[in-house]
């Protein structure tokens, strides 16, 4: 079990299609996030960028970049890039120096402006590139690989089209009661039913949208955050960032075949379940210590086999889990209680810090009302391009 | 025009016959650990309890195999996937096979007028040869790999 870090201050730039730079978005959440910790910039001495690569080279180097934005005052930088697990890499390197000695006091940054409709891969004639290659030979989309899993799920646990609508409906009406989200329209389960299908069995309501948002913590030693008479900070206690497990059986993006089984045999349980144990054994905790859980509903069919991954239940329960209202808001325990990417659309670098920032306010007990109420312990979970895997957990 | 075939990728695929028959896809095998891999991994072998120095040499895949999961594409995809903006869009169909031998998935479009209708995780399909997209400018038909169900049921 290693050391806790403090979250002094989070902060969002509101999510939506706005038409700006990434830039204005990743600075006006830092500001907001230096506010909220009642740190002035230059009391920071470093800085973590995570990276964009759709916003030209500013967004490879994010960390200069942001920091430029605020004011260059000579703070030490770092920029990651780790696709969707940008995020949780960024406050991983900034924890490791924290821990390591190297700041007292980080500011972790990520924002993004998305394209309209899918994401494309990077330009040029890549044919060495497997992301590159999955579109021009299959025309494989991120929906696509969504669509093979929530195919496979009705296939072997009998989850039904009604179980994913359930998940869009639940976040939904959590969404509703978050100012930051770009969705705050509750949706009923007709209204996904009735939405175009996208990649079959999912809907357009099943699938998450591309959008612009920012979002940025301060984070800082436990010394540190006792020093500006802050003894009571939410804690970060873990960050997994995790490769799967030779070989590899379930299909991934941009995977266009998992590894063959003809030299070793495969290890029981999936990547992505090995994604939360990694975080629950470094914080000393499990399952059963859960107040709220944000993870990445990139589908709705996707999400419920986080509550499996995460540990909330039994291989092949997800759906009954949503059917029993245990992952809404009131339930045992709640799932996306900001409404996730389902009310947020997806900004590649910042939904990660996004997941933290609300586990941050749940953990304060100033989300308002989409409230847990006695909030004390929270993980995150999320999933990149090739084999990256994260999950945060804090406690109060 | 002269019309030349070509695949869309070199080596991943033969390219027996014009009717696709004869048909397979190309993976490598380690020789020292029996690791196959697709696509093609002619660099190293990538299987970490190796015991190493051994050579990857070109192998074909099991023609046959059971379907892990299949989907659509409703909506035309971004390039590089090549298709006529001015032309309605035609959803195709992809399947996730589980390769008999290899026991890895690997995914590729099914043959034209295979919808997701006639598709059913477990059911078996074989894989043939088939045309991605033809480039009126060149002549260059591209080919590719297909899925297309044999009728064995799941």
């Amino acid at each position: 079990m290693s050391a806790d870090i403090a979250v002094l201050g989070a902060g969002m730039h509101p999510w939506g299609k706005w038409g700006r730079s990434f830039v204005e978005y990743g600075r006006a959440a830092a500001r907001t996030a230096l506010a909220d910790a009642g740190l002035e910039w230059s009391d920071v001495r470093s800085i973590v960028g995570a990276d964009t690569v759709r916003s030209g080279y500013p967004g490879y180097v994010a960390g200069a970049t942001f920091a430029q934005a605020l004011g260059w005052q000579g703070a030490r930088v770092t920029s990651v890039y780790a696709a969707c697990a940008s995020g949780a890499q960024a406050i991983g390197a900034a924890r490791a120096q924290i821990l390591a000695g190297l700041a007292d006091v980080v500011l972790v940054v990520g924002a993004d402006a998305a394209p309209k409709g899918f994401f494309a891969p990077a330009g040029g004639d890549r044919p060495d590139d497997p992301d590159w290659l999955r579109f021009r030979v299959l025309g494989a989309t991120n929906p696509a690989y969504f669509g093979l899993y929530a195919r496979r799920r009705m296939a072997v646990y009998g989850d039904t089209l009604e179980d994913f609508a359930q998940v869009k409906v639940k976040n939904a009406a959590a969404g509703a009661l978050n100012p930051l989200a770009r969705y705050r329209k509750p949706v009923t389960a007709e209204e996904v039913a009735d939405s175009a299908v996208v990649a079959d069995p999912l809907r357009l309501l099943d699938i998450c949208a591309t959008s612009d948002g920012g979002a940025a913590l301060v984070l800082s030693s436990m010394d540190f955050a006792r020093s500006r008479g802050v003894a009571d900070p939410v804690r970060i206690r873990a960050v997994s960032t995790v490769t799967p497990t030779y070989p590899r059986t379930v299909l991934d993006l941009p995977d266009i075949a998992t590894d063959s089984v003809t030299a070793v045999r495969p290890a029981p349980g999936s990547f992505r379940a090995s994604i939360a144990r990694a975080a629950y054994e470094e914080a000393g905790l499990g399952p059963g210590d859960l107040s709220l859980a944000e993870v990445y509903d990139l589908s709705t069919a996707l999400e419920l086999e986080w509550y499996e991954d995460i540990g909330l239940c039994a291989e092949g329960e997800g759906a009954k889990l949503v059917r029993e209202g245990a992952t809404a808001l009131g339930g045992r325990v709640p799932v996306n209680t900001s409404g996730g990417l389902a009310s947020f659309g997806e900004a590649v670098p910042a939904q990660a810090i996004a997941q933290v920032c609300e586990l941050t306010w749940q953990l304060r007990g100033t989300a308002g009302d989409r409230q847990v109420p006695g909030a004390r312990a929270g993980i995150t979970a999320n999933q990149g391009l090739f084999g990256h895997g994260s999950a945060v957990v804090a406690v109060r | 025009m002269e019309r030349t075939r070509t695949p869309v990728v070199s080596g991943w695929f033969t390219e027996d016959g014009p009717d696709g028959a004869g048909f397979r896809l190309l993976g490598t095998r380690c020789s020292a650990c029996a690791a196959v891999f697709f696509p093609r991994e002619d660099a190293y072998c990538r299987n970490p309890h190796c015991p190493g120095d051994g050579l990857l040499a070109e192998v074909p895949l099991s023609p046959r195999g059971r379907v892990w999961s299949y989907t659509d594409g409703r909506y035309r995809p971004p390039a590089p996937y090549v298709s006529d903006p001015e032309a309605p869009w035609e959803p195709y169909t992809l399947v996730a096979v589980e390769l008999e031998a290899e026991g890895m998935v690997v995914l590729g479009q099914t043959v034209p007028g295979v919808t997701v209708a006639d598709l059913a995780v477990g059911a078996e399909v074989e894989v043939v040869g088939g045309v991605l997209n033809e480039d009126p400018d060149t002549g260059t038909v591209w080919t590719t790999w297909r899925f297309r169900p044999t009728g064995g049921s799941a």
